[in-house]
């Protein structure tokens, strides 16, 4: 039994978690800007970056795709800023604008070119492949001190933790600039913080958790726990720093526990195969929400601030 | 264009002389704003006086808030160059604390009151900086001058307007700087916030700094106030209150029967024209 | 080529000729549908009513094969569909309304969660006997290859009642989209009406799942209503025009996908909308890109003339460049910042100007008149030559320039 779960179930779990977390931490800032939706922005666009990547690269290994990826996605944010500013039009429509044309072409290369060969179409990019990063080495506990078995992790697992933690350095390093340019911008430019910088910098530090994430689990994880977890966290408390905490939680419960009810839950009602595990991870943090809504200490808008504004 | 060489003194009888750009806390030459193609803020020059109490008076849309704004580099210029205190913005940041507009921000931001007024303290901590008891005490002392110590560790959206209002006041007071812009403090606050308000901004002013408020009540411009800056899209006027707010400049800056009925309300007494 | 222009006249089968109806006829009630979601800035909800069709499709095809049919029934995947996607709607409205969330949470939250749960029944579903075959991943990006009869009729049906509901709506949906406090003030029950709104969107994403696709038929609700909008500054024609758009797009982006091979319908259709768009961005005449640079260019290059002349006329020193550059250009100074002889005459106006403004606002109290001061507007378009000999009487001839201001 321990060696099936390190086997097959222990590195999904882990690469799942990371990724949730990556994702879930810049999302804090971007559900606090009323940027929720860059997130989603972004994962859709992923998919053109990556198939630009593969027609000019005609591989299928992973540096160019992530930089193709990354790339696709600063290009989708200049271009909603472009659009935004240069026609006045509204930030929701002009990135809906955005990542749906992007989107389409996407789809259209993808279609046009011969990649049928390979592995690469578009429910991979949406459901991701978590169930398939297993750790054929790992035959039991003690493997996780076994040089040779360690060498036969995924590599997606050395990734993720690297994007993880670069990303959580990123936030303690920046913390104070992101929330005082997130609190009150123009304050912050007073203080001669650079607030364009930092909001394009949150942008792609985003881009970059969601790009290394895609791989791994696909892009409705990415938006789901951009999202779920830091809007949960928001109605359990009033502090930005245990918010942040409490985004965490909720991201690795959403990964472990849709993990493992997509694996295991459909054998306990008596169903022999598993369901996509991305999908229940992102059920699960949206579960997670619900019952924030519900029941969250904070969950209500209070005080003076909407109404006490003035006229 | 004040060539005129006479001194002029303020009710507390200090003695003002007009003042050059490089000795002033805030001057302005040329400034253009413009949202679209239509001007905010034309070609305006001005030169606040250094360790006066002045306010910025126009009617609404007159490019009060956009002249703050723009000033501090927060609106793009379409031309003009500002200093502030005889060096170049960018150079003298530090001396400048900035109260914006209640409304500007999202009250519902999960964090507490101290943390605000800390935030007033970044110029000092840095990036990294820990933040060490001394900080705390400081921001706290910020609190207590504006009379809101007791709600340091409350979330800020459970605050009132004036509550709000005296927290934005407590972390310009953190910065402790030399020049305090402020967009229009008293707008929407209670009558006892107003009155520690205008207390704190005296205070400073007492300690030789200089304050500059947008300001949208003519009633208390005289007994707040040394010196007025009058702006409709253009500048009117500038100077000590007791020869600028005048019943020619109101009318120039507010146009014809809303000034009347503003300065017979007023009860102005043609000082000077 | 000539399997394209077939296409477009129609003449590349039955089915694709009703395809391609079918796809006008929905872009249409899209992009004005949807223009009434942009005016209210709520285009993104359209994301989530999307989204959360998925989950939708799936169930109604468990439920069908439970009944013991095959599955694959149009109506019943779509009436399936239609019932999450209001449930997701309402979840949008449920958790903006009691949560201190933000509507944009709200959408990314259950758009991702509703989908999520939709790619869990998909995989349910693929574990089934029957779900082999079920080909519902057609229903994510769109698929008319294949398409029987019956479903083009679904779609070109669907769509005329679409525009059909939009004409009906149009005028107390325009007003509420434009003002919803007057709406309200004028007796339209704006709640009503909202839920009109967001019910065609629903209607219009639904009949476009099996055509573009559950993701991009949120791009024929939103782009159609931003091209639109470039063209006119009256709500209800961007409404028609947008519908306008929307056809174009619909029914040239499904002739073209007919016309060849790995052409899919759903990313045409978009890329075709998204061009309109783009072109409209751009050379569109009033808000359109390259007019508002050039009316910038020309507004800045008069304030920073009339800067500049007002500085030669004080003998003031000039340090910026652009002014500097803009005089030089007009011949007004020379190269080594010296005045011209054209650049003191017109300093020696500005400044007269300005002194004859000055006068005008002593004279006349009427802020309609003075309120143009804004140093652009010549004065002669304000006042008349008679009114401007008065200034320049009391101002006291024409020739005093530099000698400061009125006090």
């Amino acid at each position: 039994m321990a060696s099936e779960f390190v086997q097959f179930s222990l590195t999904p779990i882990l690469i799942g978690s990371l990724a949730a977390v990556a994702c879930a931490l810049p999302g804090n800032f971007l559900v606090l800007r009323r940027q929720a939706l860059i997130g989603d922005a972004i994962s859709h666009v992923v998919l053109p970056g990556i198939v630009v990547a593969f027609l000019v690269t005609a591989t299928v290994s992973t540096l160019p795709m992530l930089l193709g990826a990354a790339g696709a996605a600063v290009v989708a944010v200049v271009l909603i800023e472009a659009i935004k500013r240069l026609g006045r039009i509204e930030p929701g429509a002009a990135m809906g604008v955005t990542f749906t044309a992007l989107f389409a072409a996407g789809v259209l290369l993808l279609e046009q070119s011969d990649t049928s060969s390979v592995h690469l179409d578009v429910e991979h990019a949406l459901m991701g492949n978590l169930e398939s990063l297993i750790w054929l080495r790992g035959t039991g506990w003690d493997a996780l001190v076994d040089w040779r078995a360690l060498q036969g992790l995924p590599p997606e697992l050395g990734r993720m933790a690297a994007a993880c933690a670069l990303v959580a350095l990123l936030t303690i390093v920046f913390w104070r600039p992101l929330k005082i340019s997130t609190f009150d911008e123009g304050f912050a430019q007073a203080l001669n913080l650079p607030t364009t910088a930092i909001g394009l910098g949150l942008v792609v530090v985003a881009a970059m958790a969601a790009v290394a994430a895609f791989d791994a689990v696909g892009s409705i994880i990415v938006i789901a726990m951009f999202i779920c977890p830091p809007a949960a966290a928001r109605l359990m408390t009033n502090r930005l720093e245990s918010q942040v905490a409490w985004s965490v939680v909720f991201a690795i419960a959403s990964a472990v526990l849709g993990y493992v009810l997509a694996g295991y839950g459909p054998g306990w009602l008596g169903a022999h195969n598993a369901v996509s595990a991305a999908g229940m991870i992102a059920a699960v943090s949206g579960a997670i929400l619900a019952l924030a809504c519900l029941f969250g200490p904070h969950r209500a808008r209070i005080g003076a601030g909407k109404e006490a504004s003035p006229v | 264009m004040h060539t005129l060489a006479v001194k002029l003194a303020t009710a507390d009888g200090r003695v003002l002389t007009p003042v050059a750009p490089a000795d002033s806390p805030l001057a302005i030459r040329g400034l253009t704003v413009s949202y679209g193609e239509k001007p905010a803020v034309f070609s305006v020059d001005a030169t606040f006086a250094p360790e006066a109490m002045t306010a910025i008076i126009g009617p609404n849309g007159a490019g009060k808030s956009t002249l703050l704004k723009a000033a501090l580099g927060i609106v793009p210029r379409v031309s003009g160059d500002v200093t502030v205190f005889g060096r170049p913005l960018a150079a003298a940041r530090s001396r400048i604390a900035y109260v914006p507009q209640r409304a500007s921000v999202d009250w519902d931001f999960p964090t507490t009151v101290i943390d605000v007024v800390l935030m007033g303290m970044y110029r000092r901590l840095g990036l990294l900086g820990r933040l060490r008891p001394s900080h705390r005490e400081t921001a706290r002392a910020c609190l207590e001058r504006v009379g809101m110590a007791d709600f340091a560790d409350r979330q800020i959206g459970q605050l009132s307007g004036g509550q709000q209002q005296r927290v934005f006041l407590a972390r310009a007071l953190a910065q402790s700087a030399d020049l305090y812009l402020l967009d229009e403090p008293f707008a929407g606050v209670d009558a006892a916030t107003e009155r520690a308000i205008i207390d704190v901004l005296k205070a400073l002013n007492a300690e030789r700094k200089a304050v500059v408020c947008v300001h949208h009540d003519l009633a208390t411009v005289d007994s707040y106030f040394d010196h007025v800056f009058l702006i409709n899209v253009r500048k009117i006027a500038e100077g000590p209150v007791a020869t600028t707010f005048t019943s020619a400049h109101l009318q120039a800056t507010y146009g014809g029967r809303l000034a009347m009925a503003h300065i017979e309300q007023l009860n102005i007494a043609d000082h000077a024209s | 080529m000539t399997a394209l222009l077939d296409a477009l006249l129609l003449g590349a089968g039955y089915n694709a000729a009703l395809v391609a109806i079918g796809a006008s006829l929905l872009g249409f009630a899209a992009g004005a549908s949807g223009t009434f979601l942009f005016l209210r800035k709520r285009a993104l909800v359209s994301d989530a009513v999307a989204h959360a069709t998925l989950p939708g499709v799936g169930l109604a095809f468990i439920a069908m094969v439970a009944l013991g049919g095959d599955g694959r029934n149009l109506v019943g995947l779509l009436a399936g569909s239609a019932v999450t996607a209001v449930i997701g709607l309402l979840a949008v409205e449920w958790i903006t309304a009691r949560t201190r969330l933000a509507e944009d949470s709200a959408i990314g939250a259950v758009l991702s969660v509703f989908f999520g749960i939709g790619i869990v029944l998909l995989t349910v579903i693929q574990s089934m006997a029957q779900g082999r075959q079920a080909g519902l991943e057609g229903f994510l990006l769109g698929s008319t290859a294949g398409m029987l009869f019956q479903d083009a009729v679904v779609i070109a049906v669907g769509g005329s009642l679409a525009v059909a509901a939009t004409y009906v709506l149009r005028r107390p949906m325009t007003l509420v989209a434009f003002d919803a406090e007057y709406a309200r003030a004028a007796g339209v029950n704006v709640r009503h009406m909202d839920l009109a709104m967001m019910g065609l969107v629903t209607a219009v994403t639904v009949i476009g799942l099996k055509l573009v696709g559950l993701v991009l038929i949120v791009a024929m609700l939103i782009i159609p209503a931003v091209t639109a909008r470039f063209w006119s500054e009256r709500s209800e024609h961007v409404v028609w025009s947008a519908g306008l758009v929307g056809a174009v797009s619909g029914y040239t982006g499904a002739a073209l996908s007919a016309s060849a091979p790995a052409l899919p319908t759903g990313p045409i259709i978009v890329l075709v909308c998204a061009g309109l768009f783009v072109f409209s961005l751009f050379f569109a005449p009033a808000r359109g890109v390259l007019a508002a640079m050039l009316r910038f260019w020309r507004f800045q290059r008069r304030v920073h003339l009339r800067q500049g002349l007002l500085a030669l006329a004080r003998a003031e020193p000039i340090h910026d460049a652009f002014t500097l550059r803009v005089l030089r250009q007009k011949g007004l100074i020379r190269a080594d910042g010296v005045a011209t002889e054209a650049g003191r005459a017109q300093a020696a106006k500005t400044a007269r100007d300005e002194h004859r403004w000055a006068i005008a606002r002593e004279v006349h109290q009427d802020t309609a008149l003075t309120g143009r001061y804004d140093g652009l507007t010549p004065i002669e378009a304000v006042f008349t030559r008679d009114e401007i000999a008065e200034f320049d009487r009391r101002i006291g001839g024409p020739t005093m320039v530099a000698s400061g201001g009125p006090g």
